[in-house]
Formats: C-alpha cells, sequence, structure tokens
C-alpha cells in the first residue's frame, strides 16, 4: 500500500470542471437561447429577468443535463469497485488505467464523484414523475371538490386529511417495505393512481370537443392508446414492446410518494377551485349552459395554473428530498444504489474517519433542492407581478 | 366555538380509529407475520413452527377480533400451554392468564415483543427525550425564525431583506441528513467544539457539548419556512393603510413596527409554526438515528424495523394525536388572535 498517488486541489477542481464540459456547452447553448429570445418566451422567459430566476433556471438545468449525460461525464461506472481505492482521498489516482478519483473512493472503494454523478439520474427519474402523477390525482379530485362542495367536499377532504395525518416517515416505513412486494398492495395502488392521468385528458379532450367527433376521436383514441401502453407496461410490466417497464423497488416508492404527496395538491387545488368559481367569468360558463366539467377544467383550472406552476417545483424539491430520507433509511432503493440519499447513509456512519465521501451527495442534493426552490421563488414574484 | 371544538374532537376520534386501523392492516400483513415470527422464535425454525408460533399467540385469529382486543372492546384471550392450563402471552409483560378486557380505551398500549416490555414502559420515557429536545429545537427555532423574517419584511425589497430571504430559502432546502452531516464535519470532525453523537445525552444528561449539533440539525430545516411565512406577513402588513397613518402621525419607524406592525403579523407564522410539529416528526426520527439519541424517533425506527405490532401502533397513535392536536390549536388559536373571525 501507500502506492496511490494524488494529483493536486488545483488539478482536481479542472478535472471536475472539465468532466462537465458537455454540460456546460448544453447549458451555454440553452441559458444563451433563453436570453436572446426571452421576450418571446412567456412566463419562462420573465424569469431571465432576476438574479435569483436565472440561478434557479441554471442549476435546474445543470442537474437535469449532468442526469441524461451521466455516461458520458462519469469516469468510472459508479457500481465498480476498485480494492486499492477503498476511501482513497480525493484527486488519487487509479494505479493502473491512470483515471483518477476526483472525489475519493467510498468504503467499498467505488468512485465518489461517478456515483454522484449517477444519482442524479435516479432522483430526476422518480422526482418530477411522481409530482406530475400528484398532481394529476390531486387535481382531478380537488377540482370536483372545490366545485361542488358538499357531500363530495366532504368524503374526500376527509380522506386527504387521513393522509396528511400521517406522519411522512411512519407512513414509509410501513409502505416501503421489502415485505409489501410479496402482496398486492403498491400495484393496486399504481394500478388506482395511474388511471388518473387517463381520465383526466380523455375528460379534458371530451369536455372541449364533444361537438368535434372528427377531433375528438382521434384524441380521445391517442390518450386511451398512448395511456393504455404505459398503464400495463408500468403496473402489469407486461409492455408487448418491452420499453415501458419498472423496476418493482422503483415502482413501490414511485407510488408511496404519489400517495404521500397527492393529498397535498388535493387542497390547495380545492381551495384554489373554491375561490376561483366565485369570479364573472364562472358565472358566464355556467350561464351559457357550459357542463360542470368543462367549466372545471377548461375555465377554471387555466385560471389556477399560476399557485399551481409554483407548488410543482416547490413539490419536485420536496419529493427530492423525501427520495433522500427514503435512501438514508435503507428503504427501497437498493443497498448498493447510486442515489444520493444511500450515499449520505452509508458516508454518515464513517463520518468520524473520513468526510470525503459525505460531501459530494449532500452538496449535490441541497444545490438541487435549492435551485428548485429559486426557481419556485422567481415563479412567484413574476405571477405576482401580473 | 365550543360546538366547532367539539365537532373537531369527533373527527379527530374518527381519524384516529381509521388510521389506526390501516396500520393495524399493514403490520398484520403476511411476510410483516413472518418477519415478526422469525425474529421471536430461533434462527432456523422450520415454516411450521413459525406457523404454531404465529397460532399460538393468537396472531392467526380474525383480524377484526384482533383489532377489538387492542382496542379493548373485546377481550384478550390468555395462551394455553402444553397441558391446557392458561397462561400469560408475553409473561415480560405481565400479561394476565384470563381473558380480560385489556386495550387503549383501558390504557394498556400492548406488549413490545422487541424491548421485551410493555409498550408504555419504552415509548413515555422515549416521548420525554424527545419532548426535551422538541423544546430546545423550539426555543431556538422560533425566535431566530421570526426575527429573520421581521426583519426581511420590515423593508421589503432592501439589500438585507433580499440577502435574508436567499438564507432562508437555502435553509429549506437543507434537510435533516444534509445540515446534520454538514455540521458534524464542521464543528465535530474539523473544529472539533461539538460532540457528533447525542448517545450520553441519555444517560449521563444534556450538556452543549452533545445535545448542540441535534438542535442546530433540526432548527434549521423549519426556520428558513417559518421565516419566510413571517416575512409575507410582515411585508402585507407593513402596505396597510393604519401603517400609513401611524408613519404620518409622526411616529419613529421602530415604534411602527413594535407596537402596530408586529402584533397583527405574527398571526400567521403562529399557524405556520403549529402546523411545523408534524414536520418536525420526521426531524425527529432522522436526528435521533444520526446522532444516537434514545427518544421517540429511535423507538420508532426500531419497532417499524422489527414489526413490532403494539410499539409500532402506539407510535402511530401518538404521532396521529400529535398532528391533530396541533391542527386544533393551529385553528382555535388562529380564530382567537384574528378578532376579525373571533367574530363571525
Amino acid at each position: 500500500m501507500g502506492a496511490i498517488e494524488y494529483v493536486s486541489g488545483f488539478q482536481i477542481v479542472l478535472g471536475v470542471l472539465a468532466r462537465f464540459w458537455t454540460v456546460w456547452l448544453a447549458l451555454a447553448i440553452v441559458l444563451g437561447i433563453s436570453i436572446v429570445f426571452k421576450k418571446r418566451l412567456g412566463l419562462y422567459g420573465q424569469l431571465f429577468d432576476s438574479g435569483v430566476g436565472v440561478a434557479g433556471v441554471a442549476i435546474c438545468l445543470f442537474w437535469l443535463f449532468t442526469s441524461i449525460l451521466a455516461s458520458q461525464i462519469s469516469p468510472f461506472n459508479p457500481l465498480a469497485q476498485i480494492p486499492i481505492m477503498k476511501d482513497a482521498l480525493p484527486g488519487a489516482i487509479v494505479p493502473d488505467s491512470g483515471g483518477v478519483y476526483l472525489f475519493g473512493g467510498d468504503k467499498l472503494a467505488r468512485d465518489v464523484f461517478s456515483r454522484m454523478v449517477y444519482g442524479s439520474q435516479i432522483v430526476l427519474a422518480i422526482a418530477p414523475l411522481a409530482t406530475a402523477f400528484a398532481l394529476m390525482v390531486g387535481i382531478t379530485l380537488g377540482l370536483p371538490a372545490g366545485y361542488y362542495g358538499g357531500k363530495v367536499d366532504s368524503i374526500l377532504s376527509f380522506l386527504a386529511n387521513l393522509v396528511l395525518a400521517f406522519p411522512v416517515i411512519l407512513l414509509f416505513y410501513l409502505l416501503v417495505t421489502p415485505g409489501i412486494m410479496e402482496t398486492p398492495i403498491p400495484y393496486g395502488m399504481a394500478g388506482l393512481f395511474f388511471i388518473f392521468p387517463i381520465i383526466f385528458f380523455c375528460v379534458l379532450f371530451y369536455t372541449r370537443f364533444k361537438n368535434r367527433p372528427e377531433r375528438l376521436y382521434i384524441l380521445l383514441g391517442t390518450t386511451i392508446l398512448i395511456g393504455g401502453w404505459i398503464y400495463i407496461g408500468l403496473v402489469f410490466d407486461a409492455d408487448p414492446f418491452g420499453i415501458v417497464s419498472m423496476d418493482p423497488n422503483e415502482l413501490n416508492i414511485f407510488v408511496a410518494v404519489v400517495f404521500a404527496s397527492s393529498p397535498g395538491v388535493f387542497r390547495i387545488v380545492r381551495g384554489l377551485t373554491m375561490d376561483i368559481k366565485t369570479r364573472d367569468y364562472v358565472a358566464a360558463a355556467q350561464t351559457r349552459g357550459e357542463s360542470p366539467w368543462y367549466i372545471m377544467l377548461w375555465e377554471i383550472l387555466p385560471n389556477a395554473r399560476g399557485p399551481l406552476i409554483v407548488d410543482a417545483c416547490l413539490r419536485i424539491g420536496y419529493t427530492t428530498i423525501l427520495l433522500g430520507t427514503l435512501g438514508y433509511f435503507g428503504l427501497g432503493l437498493a443497498p448498493e444504489s447510486p442515489d444520493w440519499g444511500t450515499a449520505i447513509k452509508d458516508a454518515s456512519r464513517l463520518l468520524r474517519s473520513f468526510i470525503h465521501p459525505a460531501l459530494p451527495p449532500t452538496i449535490a442534493l441541497m444545490s438541487f433542492v435549492l435551485g428548485l426552490n429559486l426557481l419556485a421563488d422567481a415563479l412567484r414574484e413574476q405571477s405576482m407581478k401580473d | 366555538m365550543l360546538a366547532f371544538v367539539l365537532r373537531r374532537l369527533g373527527v379527530m376520534l374518527l381519524t384516529m380509529l381509521c388510521l389506526t386501523l390501516v396500520v393495524f392492516f399493514l403490520v398484520n400483513l403476511e411476510p410483516n407475520l413472518k418477519k415478526l415470527a422469525i425474529s421471536q422464535t430461533e434462527q432456523r425454525a422450520s415454516a411450521e413452527q413459525l406457523e404454531s408460533w404465529l397460532v399460538k399467540n393468537g396472531y392467526r385469529q380474525n383480524f377484526f377480533v384482533r383489532y377489538g382486543q387492542w382496542l379493548g372492546v373485546w377481550p384478550k384471550q390468555p395462551v394455553m400451554d402444553a397441558n391446557g392450563k392458561p397462561v400469560p402471552r408475553f409473561r415480560y409483560c405481565d400479561e394476565p392468564d384470563v381473558p380480560t378486557f385489556s386495550g387503549v380505551f383501558q390504557g394498556d398500549f400492548g406488549c413490545s415483543t422487541k424491548f421485551r416490555t410493555t409498550v408504555a414502559n419504552k415509548l413515555f420515557p422515549a416521548l420525554g427525550a424527545t419532548g426535551i429536545l422538541m423544546f430546545w429545537v423550539m426555543a431556538v427555532m422560533v425566535p431566530i425564525s421570526l426575527l429573520i423574517g421581521i426583519l426581511a419584511g420590515m423593508r421589503e425589497g432592501t439589500r438585507t431583506d433580499r440577502a435574508l430571504s436567499v438564507a432562508s430559502i437555502s435553509t429549506t432546502a437543507t434537510p435533516e441528513y444534509v445540515s446534520g452531516v454538514i455540521f458534524t464535519v464542521i464543528f465535530a470532525s474539523w473544529l472539533g467544539w461539538l460532540n457528533g453523537s447525542a448517545a450520553s445525552a441519555t444517560g449521563q444528561g444534556i450538556t452543549f457539548y452533545n445535545f448542540t449539533l441535534p438542535v442546530m440539525t433540526m432548527a434549521i430545516y423549519g426556520t428558513g419556512y417559518i421565516a419566510r411565512m413571517t416575512r409575507a406577513s410582515m411585508v402585507e402588513v407593513m402596505t396597510q393603510q393604519y401603517i400609513r397613518t401611524a408613519r404620518l402621525k409622526g411616529l419613529s419607524f421602530s415604534t411602527v413596527v413594535i407596537k402596530h406592525a408586529l402584533r397583527n403579523a405574527l398571526i400567521a407564522p403562529f399557524t405556520v409554526i403549529m402546523l411545523q410539529f408534524p414536520w418536525l416528526l420526521t426531524g425527529v426520527v432522522v436526528v435521533e438515528v444520526m446522532f444516537r439519541y434514545q427518544g421517540f424517533g429511535y423507538v420508532l425506527v426500531e419497532a417499524a424495523g422489527n414489526n413490532d405490532i403494539d410499539l409500532l401502533l402506539g407510535c402511530s397513535l401518538i404521532s396521529v394525536f400529535v398532528v391533530l392536536v396541533t391542527q386544533l390549536i393551529s385553528d382555535v388559536g388562529y380564530a382567537y388572535l384574528n378578532p376579525r373571525i373571533r367574530v363571525q
């Protein structure tokens, strides 16, 4: 031992910057185009008027590109172990290949840098999608609850409060266990939640185009075809083409996250609907004799989009934190998975001896959530101006 | 007001009943019962032995009968030994050897199979320990976040406001397991000022040295959120007519803020602080596991990890109770603090 050589701190910084060169390039192109055309880009363009907005967009895009280009950025396989590199300090040079462990090695001799880069993939695959599903469920149930009030509202609100009264951590300990995957519960819940987007889009198109069958049939057909295809792939893992499928572990986490966050969306949508339904344009639509679902989906929902977009940004950040919590408690994800939560858990146990494996995943997670929060803040400022 | 509180209490009871039923269902799923049986019998027990352990200890009775027993509306049955003589189910819990109504309604929370003692014996000291932690967290978090919020919201748009706002956004992006690691690295590994473990707090008492890190870690996540709510509320109050009137009367800026704005600006944060309790619960679990502090969160993790049915039910009952009671207090308190709502 002792044969490991190190590069200097300055070289580490340069090395990290160089590894991300594709990301910098992509960022420069996207930000450049956005700033040039910001007048024509609506709400997104307005984000570039404030420093907070630019920072938020840049951080979020950075992690988005990192997750897409992960295989190109990371120098090593995130699961590969090179025994001599166990607990190697940052900048250690792998003796045979000459590659550099930029952020050092963890206790299982894996490259911390590559694991951090690949960790972004797991977060960005689950968090935005789970938030989108939670939004669909929350909107589809929140609109009628707020619009009709009465019994529908009482029952749905009671159910939502029931879930909200559950401490998140307990919910996850009960729902995300290896044991529960032997039962039909996660699949049943997936079956229930994944049907909501299909219902949502069908009703959306039906209420709008019911007098124009030539367009309605095309749209409904496409929705049911694509929706059904994804549905079969995700819930039954029986996609005939083998493209859409989800690891049972991930499905379990996904379902639990959607379950935990949709009541929050429900509450917001319900409150917004109750507020907006007193407006004149809703009364006008009612006088025109529009159907209740047309009013909810085409009059109320578009006018509630501002707060909902802000909430979605915050919620993706919160979901990221939740995924980290799951990883931290070793729930759901495989123990060798490179996600940030698992990495923090592994590293935090050894903080007394080595601190370098702990810092990259913590800072990555923090910066991504910070980016989303800044984005939400900038969006809120902009929507307040209108 | 009384009718409102009574109705809320009724809904609360119904919610607790529903939730415990759900938890009861989940912990009694077949894989979870297997896990329990495996941890309670010898390591190499065969499938039949596991099954007979489950039958013997009454885990194979009707689901609703068992839920009734836990609630205390159905008598708990003793176990028959080899000679057909009734013996207590779990000896270490002092369970009776005659059928008795002994459940939550009678104040009996059951028996912890993991810690080999009654749930009450394990849970209430742990709650006390967590209570101390929570007290210090609140004592640190509330004044700091209110101060930040008021300073930021007092003069909207200034440099102080923007700096404090970005700082509070950053803290909301720092969950406990992130700040815990970062603080431990800085204050324990690097500077060596503080202890990276609060394990000694349980035995040798709480000191600044072993308790600061857990409190700091937990407080930081909530601080930003409360500060932002306070800021928003303060900004709104500062644009009101009566503030302008007070300024035009010639009162100094500080008098206006302290005497006129503060009282009205603190109504909204009160609700937010109350609603923070459920969020703090997750924080408690993370922090207690991270700093090895034996409180409620530690018990919850142990109970869930070993599928300790009665202990887990006790934990859920208490956490749900805390969530619902804080919601009730926040609603009642809001109505009490805000005269406009009180009159209606």
